[in-house]
Parts: structure tokens; sequence; C-alpha cells
């Protein structure tokens, strides 16, 4: 029973890291119905510069997140200006493409400038504490701690601010809401940023639990969140969090059950069969066309 | 029913005089004319078709205003098909010659090119033709070359007496292809109900598990790789199979399969209500894609004798996303010229090691963003197209 | 009008059919028979639910209950491109070309479904393949020849007027040889005299090509024109059916279209 509880708090820290990146995803399906590749990158990128900042500046926690999520925030709002924008009236196809080459664009750049994986420093004393045989660690509330606070966060914005309404609104009419005056490239650049800065506390908070450092990560964690947002149907936020939830369980069940090779094996086929079931996600709706 | 056409065309012709002016209709009196003998030449020359020549000249003398005879293309491609089944030729004497002649490192960018290209129209062929988007490509290369390389490896020395491996190369070839496109039927039904971005991920995931599944055998060598392959793969023989590619894939998108699989690009609902039955079209170009994906992975692992998971991993899916759109979607010659360019242009930036894997994904953002179809998108030189 | 249903035996029944999009009943009990090569308007205001009864006609959307019966055989279940290969051909309201592709290829497209080479011998392109692919390159320029749009023939489809594309697009599916015509708003966008040219040219393909049709269209003069019968629905229910003169009197027709009479 212990153990059970112990696992479910682990899917939980797994599943919540997982759920601020799919947020990512699903916040810039919302407002432009494109899924952005590179977002597994910014993620990994967040994780990198909070390394950098620590290196040079001993920081305390929040203000390093707070950095991080800024930096990360101009980054991704940039990346958008660049390189999304030009093609915004292009096909599907080619927004899937620029946004996949954009992701090895950022991911080869870090291999080129540090080729070996780094280790992250510790930002305060981890404490480990024991009730009824369960061990959980302030590290572990933090991890949740934070998260929960940034999905709230998000949650409260999106539903009860003027802002969050127009976020809202592009996801239903982009030229509509160019329409009625409200600075439509503005709103997008600002989703990308919140997204990206999202992804980037999450990568922070993955480097604080897994302290090691890579560029791989974009792909090896971000991706797997990019799972998660399409599970629970992409571009619908509770859907993100559900499919994070999900992933994080099945992520934490098979790793005690299974060698951990096996785990890209089991969270992609999870993908898969999911989708041949629900082909949008479990809350996701198909696209509606007209005849 | 060619009598009836007639009679309407007649019909329609005499509507059309109320509404176009005298002088209109003069000035086509004197282009008809022109029109009828050569239609009628046509005519004599191909005796078959649903029309007999008796209708034929009736039509003519009624044609409409401002209607042409039909271009004289004919000739043209019997030509240039002529021309190019020389230089086919030409090509597989050379490739005879060429390592010969020329250093093993030009040989090898050639081998490289020959796959290249084989990988890029295969791709095409769903990226290109039929507008979906897949980026699981590498997946089908990787089964074609682990197929073909485990025979080689482990079942050919369980047969007792020895065979030619003049003899038993193009069979492991083939069965690696057919391998990949097994695997390809499940990725066909998958995109029977999806379509779009959920395919790409479907894709994606599915080069995932190919990958990590791969790297999960350790009768293949698990992460580390599958050692020990014989170099089989010589010029001639990868020129031989890129030509039957190109060959095969002339062939289908000048079929009724081919023009189906446009017009599910086109307008999918449409090409439903023109009878097209989108799920074997989809199935059959899944099947032929990942089929040639397969030969390539196989000639690749005879080629460079050392495979691993992960030197198929989403980077060689985006290389060959770039010779796609670099050379031109839906286009066969755009195709080769992909590839070629590629090729070359990933000799040339060897000096840049590491950086090299940044500027591929770089050319491909801003292809997309300048020039989304690519060279010669759409568009294809006259030795790839079919006579009528 | 001479025609009665009674005599022949119809070719498409549908029967009680029904269709909702969640709560929305868009078709409700509707019923109603055509006979051989026959042409039947259909009319009503907008979202009456024409365009989604040839949507479940063409298998594009399947009902939630009822039957369509095509020379006595269910076909609701089909798909639609099983229903064409029946002998059920449509046109659609917001012209959907190939747009990219030329007026040739379109017509070939359609022509398609008559040609029988496997997939095998599409590949290595034997004789027969070459020789239906001759012939239906050829079938396909006389077919234009007919619409008279032979000059355009290697223009892409979306570079036409829109008459032309309309008439490109009933070019298409008469391609397919089918025995009734599906016409949704042919007319749409077209002035007065491109108008009365679609209308002689379909009585004339409806007498020479023995296809039945029914048709969607807002103007009366085109309905009196080409039809024997109309029907009109309101709201996915069938309010009268006749001849144009007989439900021009009807007083659900009046209502529907003009709202109810004041007291």
């Amino acid at each position: 029973m212990d153990y059970i509880i112990q696992q479910v708090i682990n899917a939980i820290q797994l599943g919540s890291i997982y759920g601020l990146i799919a947020l990512g995803y699903s916040l810039v399906y919302g407002v432009l119905s494109m899924m952005n590749f590179a977002h597994g990158d910014l993620f990994m990128l967040g994780a990198f510069f909070c390394l950098l900042l620590e290196k040079i500046i001993p920081l305390p926690l929040w203000l390093a997140l707070l950095l991080t999520m800024l930096v990360i925030g101009c980054l991704g709002a940039l990346l958008e200006r660049l390189a999304y924008r030009p093609i915004r009236h292009a096909p599907k196809v080619s927004a899937i493409i620029t946004s996949l080459g954009c992701g090895l664009i950022l991911e080869n750049i870090t291999l080129a400038m540090s080729p070996y994986p780094r280790h992250m420093p510790t930002l305060f004393q981890n404490s480990i504490f024991h009730f009824h045989g369960i061990t959980i660690s302030s590290l572990q509330i933090i991890v949740i701690g934070i998260s929960l606070l940034l999905m709230i966060l998000l949650d409260v914005m999106i539903r009860c601010t003027t802002l969050g309404m127009v976020i809202r609104a592009l996801a239903w009419n982009r030229l509509m809401v160019s329409l009625l005056g409200i600075p439509a490239n503005r709103i997008i650049s600002f989703t990308f940023a919140l997204g990206a800065a999202l992804g980037a506390a999450a990568g922070l908070l993955y480097a604080l639990t897994y302290p090691v450092v890579s560029s791989s990560m974009g792909i090896a964690i971000g991706w797997k969140a990019f799972i998660a947002a399409v599970i629970g149907g992409i571009g619908n936020m509770r859907g993100a969090l559900l499919g994070a939830f999900i992933l994080g369980s099945t992520e934490v069940m098979s790793i005690t059950m299974l060698p951990s090779t096996y785990r890209d094996l089991i969270a992609y086929s999870l993908l898969l069969i999911i989708l041949i079931f629900k082909p949008y996600g479990i809350l996701g709706e198909p696209p509606t066309q007209k005849i | 029913m060619i009598r009836l056409l007639d009679e309407f065309r007649c019909h329609f012709a005499m509507l059309r005089k109320h509404t176009i002016g005298l002088t209109r209709i003069f000035h086509t009196d004197h282009l008809r004319r022109s029109g009828s003998q050569m239609d009628t030449a046509l005519i004599s020359k191909s005796s078959s078709g649903s029309m007999d020549s008796y209708s034929r000249r009736q039509t003519s003398s009624l044609a409409l205003p401002h209607q042409p005879s039909r271009p004289p293309r004919h000739d043209q491609y019997e030509i240039s098909g002529l021309t190019s089944f020389y230089l086919v030729v030409l090509g597989g004497c050379s490739s005879f010659v060429i390592p010969e002649l020329c250093s093993n490192y030009i040989t090898c960018i050639l081998i490289t090119l020959a796959i290249n290209a084989i990988l890029c129209v295969s791709l095409n062929l769903i990226n290109g033709y039929m507008g979906e988007f897949s980026v699981g490509h590498a997946a089908f290369m990787a089964i074609g070359a682990y197929g073909s390389a485990i025979i080689t490896v482990k079942i050919l020395p369980l047969i007792p007496f020895s065979l030619s491996s003049f003899l038993t190369f193009p069979l492991m070839v083939v069965a690696g292809g057919l391998l990949a496109a097994l695997v390809g039927i499940p990725l066909a039904l998958l995109s029977f109900k999806t379509r779009g971005d959920y395919l790409a991920i479907i894709t994606l995931a599915f080069l995932m598990i190919v990958k990590s599944a791969l790297e999960n055998i350790s009768y293949v060598g698990g992460p580390r790789g599958f050692l020990g392959i014989p170099p089989l793969t010589t010029l001639p023989w990868v020129y031989f199979w890129a030509v039957v590619t190109f060959w095969i894939m002339r062939h289908f998108i000048h079929s009724k399969w081919g023009r189906s699989i446009i017009a599910i690009r086109e307008d999918e609902i449409a090409a439903e209500a023109m009878g097209v039955s989108t799920r074997s079209a989809k199935m059959m170009t899944f099947v032929i894609s990942s089929f040639f994906a397969g030969i390539a992975g196989g000639l690749f692992a005879h080629q460079i004798q050392f495979i691993n998971p992960s030197s198929f991993d989403i980077l060689r899916s985006t290389n060959i996303l770039v010779m796609v759109y670099l050379g031109g979607v839906a286009s066969l010659s755009g195709s080769l010229v992909g590839a070629g360019v590629f090729t070359i242009l990933y000799q040339i930036l060897q000096p840049l090691g590491v950086w090299r894997m940044v500027t591929m994904p770089l050319l491909l953002v801003l292809l997309m963003i300048f020039r989304p179809r690519g060279i010669m998108g759409y568009q294809e030189w006259s030795c790839f197209k079919l006579k009528e | 009008m001479d025609f009665t249903p009674e005599k022949q035996s119809p070719i498409l029944e549908v029967s009680l059919l029904n269709k909702n999009f969640g709560g929305m009943r868009t078709i409700i009990d509707l019923s109603f028979e055509l006979a051989p090569k026959e042409c039947l308007g259909i009319i009503g205001p907008n979202g009456a639910g024409k365009t989604t009864l040839f949507n479940l006609l063409s298998g594009i959307i399947r009902p939630s209950s009822g039957k369509i019966l095509w020379f006595h055989q269910e076909i609701q279940k089909k798909s639609s491109s099983e229903i064409v290969h029946l002998g059920i051909a449509r046109t659609f309201q917001n012209i959907r070309l190939f747009k990219q592709l030329s007026v040739l290829e379109n017509i070939r497209i359609a022509y398609d479904i008559h040609l029988t080479y496997t997939p095998l011998q599409a590949l290595l392109r034997t004789a027969l393949t070459r020789e239906e692919e001759k012939k239906s390159a050829q079938a396909a320029m006389e077919l234009l020849d007919v619409f008279s749009i032979t000059s355009l023939a290697h223009q892409p489809a979306g570079s036409l007027s829109y008459g032309d594309q309309r008439r490109l697009e009933i070019a298409r599916a008469l391609a397919l040889h089918p025995r009734l015509l599906l016409l949704d708003e042919p007319a749409a966008g077209m002035n007065e005299s491109e108008m009365y040219q679609l209308v002689e040219l379909l009585q004339w393909i409806q007498k020479k090509f023995h296809v039945s049709m029914l048709l969607i269209e807002h103007h009366m003069a085109f309905i009196n024109g080409l039809c024997d019968r109309t029907l009109v629905l309101d709201f996915g229910t069938l309010i009268a059916q006749g001849t144009l003169e007989e439900i021009r009197h009807d007083r659900r027709v009046i209502e529907a279209y003009l709202g109810e009479a004041v007291t």
C-alpha cells in the first residue's frame, strides 16, 4: 500500500512536469492550430539557461525561475516572429515542417556548444520527510507546488481576464478578432511567450529533479509531453493535464515493472493506441469541415 | 453514346450562337478548318478509342468558338522517351565504368546519391503527391536495413549450399523492402481515420517506436548496432534500383491510383464523390512508399556495413524531408534534383562538423518560408512524363 | 403533368430518413420517391436541410435512422465512393473542383472509375493499361468538347470563370456515367443568360444520357424549366410536393417562405 502511494507521488511529480510542457503545446495549438514541435527544445533551453545562470551567479530558486521564464519566453516570441509568422497562411504541412526544423536547429546548436551532458547544481537544501512509511522530499513538494501554482495561475488567466478571453477568442476565429481591433499578432506572440515560459519552468523543475541536462532532453522529455498533449486532445488545457498525468503514471508503472529502456516504447505505443480509438485525443474534438 | 455527345455538341453550339456575335463566328470558321484537318489526321493514326472516325469528323465540323486543336504533343513525348531510354543505358554503362576510373570517394558519394534519390522519391509519394505528412520515413528505412541485414548475416549462412551474392543480394534487398511494406500497412490503416497534424504525430510515434524497439532487441545488437554486414552495395546495383524505383513510380503516378492520390491531396471529399476509393489509394501509396524506403534501407545497410538504431532517428527523416522540399514536391525530377543537391551539399558542409546538423534543419525552415514548393515543385522534366 | 409515380417502379426510395447533429434534427422523417428519368426539384428556405439531404444521399454523412433504397438496395451505410460506383453522382454547392489540377485531369479522375487494370498492371504499365489510359484521355477530351471547354483543357480548373467551373463540375459528374445526378444549386452565381443555357444543357443531358436528376435551386424559373415535380423542405420536414403550380398555392409553403398569416 505504502509502495503504491509512493509511486502515486512519483507519478504526480512526473505528470506535473509533463503537464507544464503540455500546456505550452496546447496553448499554441489553441491560438494558431499548429503543432509547435520546437516547444520541447524550448523546455531543454530552459534547463540549460538555468544551469548557465547558476554557474555564473548562484541565485535563489524563485529568482532563477522568474528569470528563466522571462528569457525563454522572449525566445519563444522571437521564434514565432522569425519562423512561424511568415508561414502562418501557408498550408499546415509547412508549419509542421518549420517547427520540426526549428526544434532541430535549437537542439543541434545546443549540442554543438555543449556536446556532453552537464550536471545541474542543487539550488536548495533537499530534506526528506518520512511519515507512515512514505518518503517525500522537499524537492518533490516544491516541484509539485510550483507546477500546480503555475497551472492555477494560467487557468485563472485564461478564464477570468480579458487577455484570456482574447486568447480563447483567437482559438475560434483569428480573422474576427483582428477585425474587432484587437492586435492579434501581439496576442499570438504573447501566447507563444507564455507557452515557452511554462516550458522553461518545466525545464528548470526537471533539471532539479533529475540533475543531468543534455541537448537531447528536448526530444526525450519534451516530445513525451507532446504525447501527453495529444493524448488529452491538443488545444484543450484540461486535456493536456489529463494526458500528462496518464502518461506520468504509465511511465512510473512501466519503470517499476520493465527495464528503463522500454520507456519510450511504452509511451509512444500508448499514444498510438489512444489515437487508434480516439483519433483526436480523449477530450479533443474532430475539426469540423464544411461540405 | 458518342452520337449523343455530338448531337449535344451541335445543340450547344447553336445555343452559343445566340449569344456570340457574328464576327466571332466568322473568326472561328477559319480556325475550325485548320483544326479539323489535324483532328482527322490524328484519328486516322489511332484507330482505337471510343470514337469512330465518322463522328469525329462531324465533331470537328461543328466545333465551337475558340476551340483549338488538341496540342500535338505525341511526337515530342516519343522522342523524349527514347532519349531517356538512351540516357538510362548510358548511365548503366557508366555505373560499371566509374568505380574503375574514379576514386572510392566519388563512387561512395554516387551510391549515397542514388540511395537518397530512392528515399526522396518514395517520401515524395506521400508528402508531395498525396499531400499527407509523414515524418516516419526513417523507420521504414530502418526496417528494410535491419531486415535485409538479418537475412544476409544470420539466415544465409544457415543455408547448406552457397549462393553467389549476385543472385541473393537483390532478393535480400527485396525482402527488406517487403518487410517495410508490411509494416507500412498498419500505418496506412491509421491514415484512413486521421490526417494532417495527427497523421504527422502518428508517423512520428511510429518512428520512435521502431527506433526504441530496435534498441531493445538484442538479437540485432540493441543500441550497439548491427555489425558485420558484407559490402554488397555497388554502384551498378544502386543504379539499377534507382532506375527501377523511378520507372515504377512514374507508372504509378500516371495510373488511376496516382491520379487518385493527387485528387485526395486537392480535396478528399470531392475525390470520394468522384468514386475514388480513398482507402485503397492510401493503402497502395503507403505500401509502395514504404517498400522503396525499405529497399533504400537495405542498400544503405550493405553500403556502410554497420547500422545502429540511432542512424534512423528523426534527423534522418528530416534529411529526407529536406531533399523532398528542396528538390520539389510532387515531382520525380524534383526528387532527383533534391537528392543530388542535398548529397553534394552534405559533402561540402562536411568541415562544419556538428554544425552541419544545424544547417540542414535551417535550410528546411528557409525553404518553407521562401520557396515551399522547392526547385521543381509540381513540374516535371519531359523524360519523367508518360505519353498518353 | 403526365407523370404518374405508381406506374413505374421508383429507382430511389427514401423512407423515414432522420439526421441529427447533436441535438439538432436537420432531417425529420423524410420520405420520397424518384422515378426513372424523373427530374425532381428540391426547394426550401435556408437551413431547411437540402444540402444535408444531398450529403446523406451521396454517402458523405450517415443518416441517424431511416432507409435509402437505390434500385431496392439499401445504400445508407455505404461510403461515398461506393455510392458513386452504384451510379449516383453529385456536384457541390460551393464548387469543389481540384483547383490546382488541369480541367482535363479533373475529368480524368472521374473517368477513372471505368478503368479496370489492376495495381500490378499499373505499375508495370502493360498494354492493357496503356490502352485504357489512352481511351480515358480521349473520352475526357470528348466530354470537354461537349461542354465546349476543350480550349481550356490544360488550364488549372481554379482559373476558370465561375460559370465554366460550374459546367466543369457537371461535366466531371457526368464522366462517372451516373444514373442519378444530384445537383446542388447549379445556377448559383450565374447570370440570366448563363442560367438559361444551363437549363437547356441539363434538359439535353437528361434526355440523352437517360439520367434522373435531383436538384436544389433557388431560382424558380430554373426549377420550372427542368423539373417534373418539386419537393419543399422546411426545417427538415417535407411540407409539400407536386408540380410547381401545385406547391405555389400550398398554404404551408407560403407560410414557410413568408411567415404565418396574421389573423
